[in-house]
Parts: C-alpha cells; structure tokens; sequence
C-alpha cells in the first residue's frame, strides 16, 4: 500500500487555502462548460438558421451548396449499419472467448496478449485506419471506394469497444446465477445461450450504441474508404460520402459551403444527442425490468 | 463451440499486426529505396522531387499534443476533482451525463467551429489565424470530456474507508485530495493522460481543419503547423508512386508513436464504456 504523508498532512492546509481552492476547481468546472457552451450554441444557433424540412429530404446540389443531406444521411446509416453488422457479432464472440473460456492456465498468458492487441487496437489513429482500410479493403479486396470497404474499416475501430464493454458485463454477472447452473447441471452452452447472453442484454445496447456514436463521429477513416460522392448509393458496393464526410467537405474545399456545414454539424449532433437519451431511456428500462 | 470463438479471438487480436504489416509493406518501394534516416535528414518535405523530410510534420505533431495536454489535463483532473468530491451528487451525476454527451461529439463539429469562430479571433491577434495555437485549442477541447470521465473513474477509487478517516481526523476537503485521493489514483491518472494523449497524436479532421497545413517547424504559436495526420489526409487523394509511399511511411511513424505511448498504458474499461 502506498506510503500517505497524513501526520505531515494536517497542519500545513488552512481553512482558507481549502477554500480558495475549491473556488479554483469550481472555476475550472465552469470554464470548461462555458467553452462548451460556447461551442455548442454556437452550432445550435448557425445551424438552426440554415436548416428546414426541405434540408432533410433533398439530395445535395452544386457541391452540397444547394439542396439538402438525404443521400448523405443514408450512405451515414448504411456505413453504420455495415460496421455494426461485423463488429456486433465478432465483439461479442471475442468479449465471450475472453470471458468465459481463457481461465485456463494454458490460455491465460494468450489471452493476456489478446487483450494487449486489443487495447493497442483501440488506441490506432483512425487515419491510420483510414490507410489499412484503403489498402486491404478497397484495393486488396478490391472493393473499390464503396460503403462495404468503409463499414468494414469502421468495424476495426468499433471492435475494441464492444469487446470491452461486452467482457466486463461478462465478467460482471452475479455467480449466484453460476452456481445456480452448476448445481442444475445445465451445459456450458445452454449457460450461455440461456443465462448469460441475455442478461447481457443491457450491455450489448450500450456496446451497440456507443459503437454507432463512434461511427458516426468518425471521419479520417472513411475519407479514403467509403469516398467523397454526394450520389445517392445504390447498393453496398457504391461509394458514399457521410456526414462528417460532408461538414468537412464544406467548411473545407467548398466556398461558401459554411451555412450547410453548420446546418450539417447540427444535424449530426442533435442525432447524436438524441442517440444518448434514447439509450438512457431504453436501459433504464431494461434494468428495471431484471 | 469454443474453438471457433478462440479462432475468432484470434483473429481480432492479430489484426493490428495485420494493420502493422501492411503498412509496412506499403511503405516499403520507398524505404527499400531510401535510407529511413532520409525522413528525418532530406532538406524539405517535397514529394515530387525526392525530398521526404517529416521531422518538421513530427516537431508539430509533438507540439499540439503537449500543448494540448497542458490545457487540458489540469481542466481535466480539475473537473474530475470536482465531480468526485466536491459536488453535491445530483450535481455531479449531471456533470458526468454531460461529460458523457460531450465525449461523443464529432471532432469535424469542433473543427468547424475553430475554423469559423476560433481562426478569425486568433488571427485578430497576431499572424493568419490558422496556426499551432488554434490546433492547440480544439485538441484540449476535444480530449477535455473523455480525459475527464477517465480522470474521474481512477479517483472514484479512493477506498470509502480513507475518505472517511480523513474526515474523521478532521482533514479538509482539499488536503483530503491532495493527500489520499491524488496519490492513490496517480497511476490511473497517468494512464488517463497517456490514452488521452494517444487520441491527441493520432486526431486529424480538426486538426486538418485549424492549423493551417504548411510544412514548417513553427517558430511561435501563432504560426501555422502540418501534423503528420493532416499530412496523410491532405496529399492521399492524389499520391502516386513513391509519393504514396511516403505517406504510408508518416503512417507508420504514427503508428509506431502512438503504440510505443500506449505500451505504457493499460486497458481500461471505463474509457471504453466512455469514449
């Protein structure tokens, strides 16, 4: 345990200075929310002013300057749904492995390993993603610029994320339900399939939506996977642009595309709001129900 | 069942020594043909005509990191503090649900704002506006919420028992923190910092959007800087040949930066539940 300097502790600290401190961090507190305050209306009121319906059911035009985001939003929603598609299962599979099958001590050195990669996963810079996806998935696999080679890029930046969240829930069941299926002499895999899987129900929503969270925030990895085209894709194969894609596109390479980026930036921010209270609601409700 | 489950462990696992290889080996044409010394000694970062100095792309990649960092991990731990041991608890639950709801928020959606709100006030102080210091900026911004829900998780583990001996012997709140909570959560918030500095190094989009993009070792903060990320997403959509190389080898570098920082790190759960 560490060594605390308690005795030394006591009398050098006044009244005084821990009040002054306290106003310290309390203004700290407040600056940081005030810069993001800031932000944040600032996007709420620009955007507010360039946005009506119109914005969400016409395809973009002259560049994105004219029109809407419809197509955007639907190459954003196939991309997602893509990563979700490959992520969720092999997450799941790989938090289940680690959770309930590497105890042994013949896998419990592998599995620290694994969970090393993994943490290491986590941490690559989605630009170098960005580059792996455009090698292997669009040339290798020659999937070409297409929402399939930007869903499954994603898929690799989502992957540490479930995995995480879905071993800890794992891990974290009470073992009174254990015990409970030894002692019924229920297989290992009816355990799984009956018991733990669903009481995990909760987590894998959390998983999925903090996933989709990702996704949607992601832009260097999709810039040269899923492309630049503003066309409204046709199938899995055709390139799409998303939307942060497309606030970038804007604000960046398109003169007087600023309006519609911050009608764009808030878009995507009210779905990503929208996203976290939606999920709040839904697993509270799913916890009352257990 | 479980052999195809560890098959599948496997796989995952393997995936970033996947990504590690192929970017070695799209970097390769160039680095089999130059010396690797050549990234850091050639005169200028010139593609086009054989000159593939990063060191200037790396000095401001370093830079916008640490300046970052400063910013933002004394807000951060300071907001932390807070939340854990200063607030009242419905106000603290409300801080983290929005901490929360911050860490989500895109970083093209930072970037804008620096670009069109951040940029002009800079550049009304001194220089173009777009420089390390606008860079510097949006990064604490961006990395603040997810530093802070980390900062956070590691003191929430000062043992109750502690907590309430040093109210009993009459401590002060503060002391209380700088003399228990502090120490015993200093790996954690290391840990915290060097995640948080990992997300710094390798951002791109705000980054791409603030700092202005010329290559230039910069000699004051309102100068403008290129980052090695911004450099890969700005030359990519038209390098050819050796050029692309080139930038598969800055990738590398990044890779490797970030890896290496990360090796000091250990996983935390709460940052993935968090992120």
């Amino acid at each position: 345990m560490p060594e605390f300097s308690l005795y030394k502790g006591i009398p050098r600290f006044s009244l005084t200075k821990s009040r002054l401190i306290h106003g310290l961090i309390a203004a700290a507190v407040l600056l940081a929310l005030c810069v993001f305050g800031f932000v944040l209306s600032d996007i709420a009121i620009k955007g507010w002013r360039h946005i009506d319906f119109s914005f969400l059911t016409e395809n973009p035009l002259d560049s994105g300057r004219a029109g809407g985001v419809l197509s955007i939003l639907v190459s954003t929603l196939a991309v997602v749904l893509i990563c979700l598609f490959i992520a969720i299962p092999l997450g799941v599979a790989t938090a289940l492995w680690l959770a309930e099958f590497s105890d042994s001590s013949k896998t419990r050195p592998i599995a620290a390993w694994l969970r090393r990669l993994i943490h290491l996963l986590s941490g690559i810079p989605s630009i170098v993603i960005g580059l792996f996806g455009f090698v292997f998935f669009c040339q290798i696999l020659g999937l070409g610029y297409s929402l399939l080679a930007g869903g499954l890029s994603l898929a690799c930046m989502a992957l540490p994320l479930i995995i995480g969240t879905m071993e800890q829930d794992f891990r974290s069941l009470p073992s009174s339900l254990r015990q409970a299926s030894s002692a019924l002499a229920i297989s290992h895999s009816a355990f799984i399939f009956h018991i733990l899987l669903p009481v995990s129900a909760p987590a894998l929503i959390t998983a999925t939506v903090l996933s989709i969270g990702r996704s949607l925030a992601e832009t260097a990895v999709l810039l040269f996977t899923s492309g630049y085209v503003t066309r409204m894709p046709e199938s899995v194969l055709d390139p799409g642009r998303v939307m942060s894609v497309h606030i970038f596109d804007l604000s960046m390479n398109v003169t007087g595309g600023d309006n519609k980026a911050y009608a764009s930036a808030l878009v995507l921010t009210a779905l990503i709001i929208a996203l976290n209270f939606f999920t709040k609601i839904v697993i509270a409700r799913f916890k009352a129900r257990l | 069942m479980h052999h195809g489950l560890a098959v599948l462990t496997a796989l995952v696992g393997i995936l970033v020594v996947f990504i590690f290889l192929f970017l070695l080996q799209e970097s390769w044409p160039l680095l089999s043909k130059i010396s690797p010394s050549r990234l850091f000694t050639d005169p200028s970062w010139h593609p086009s005509e054989e000159y593939y100095n990063v060191s200037a792309m790396v000095v401001a990649t370093l830079l916008a990191t640490l300046g970052a960092l400063a910013i933002a991990a004394p807000l951060g731990i300071a907001f932390a503090i807070y939340c854990e041991f200063y607030a009242a608890p419905y106000l603290s639950k409300a801080l983290s649900s929005i901490l929360e709801l911050l860490a989500g928020i895109p970083s093209v959606v930072f970037g804008l704002w620096g670009l069109v709100v951040l940029v002009p006030v800079i550049s009304s102080w001194e220089g173009p506006g777009t420089s390390l210091l606008a860079g510097i900026i949006i990064l604490s911004i961006m990395i603040l919420p997810t530093g802070a829900l980390l900062a956070r998780s590691s003191l929430a583990n000062t043992a109750q028992q502690w907590r309430q001996a040093s109210a009993a012997l009459g401590l002060s709140r503060w002391a209380m923190v700088k003399t228990i909570a502090l120490p015993a959560s200093k790996t954690g918030l290391i840990n915290a910092l060097i995640i948080q500095a990992g997300r710094a190094l390798g951002e791109t989009m705000a980054v791409l959007m603030v700092c202005g993009n010329i290559v230039a070792i910069p000699d004051s903060l309102f100068a403008p800087v290129r980052t090695l990320s911004a450099n890969i997403a700005l030359e990519m959509a038209y390098a050819m040949g050796d050029h692309r190389a080139a930038l598969y080898s800055t990738g590398l570098i990044l890779l490797i930066l970030v890896t290496a920082l990360l090796c000091f790190s250990r996983p935390n759960l709460t940052e993935r539940s968090h992120a």
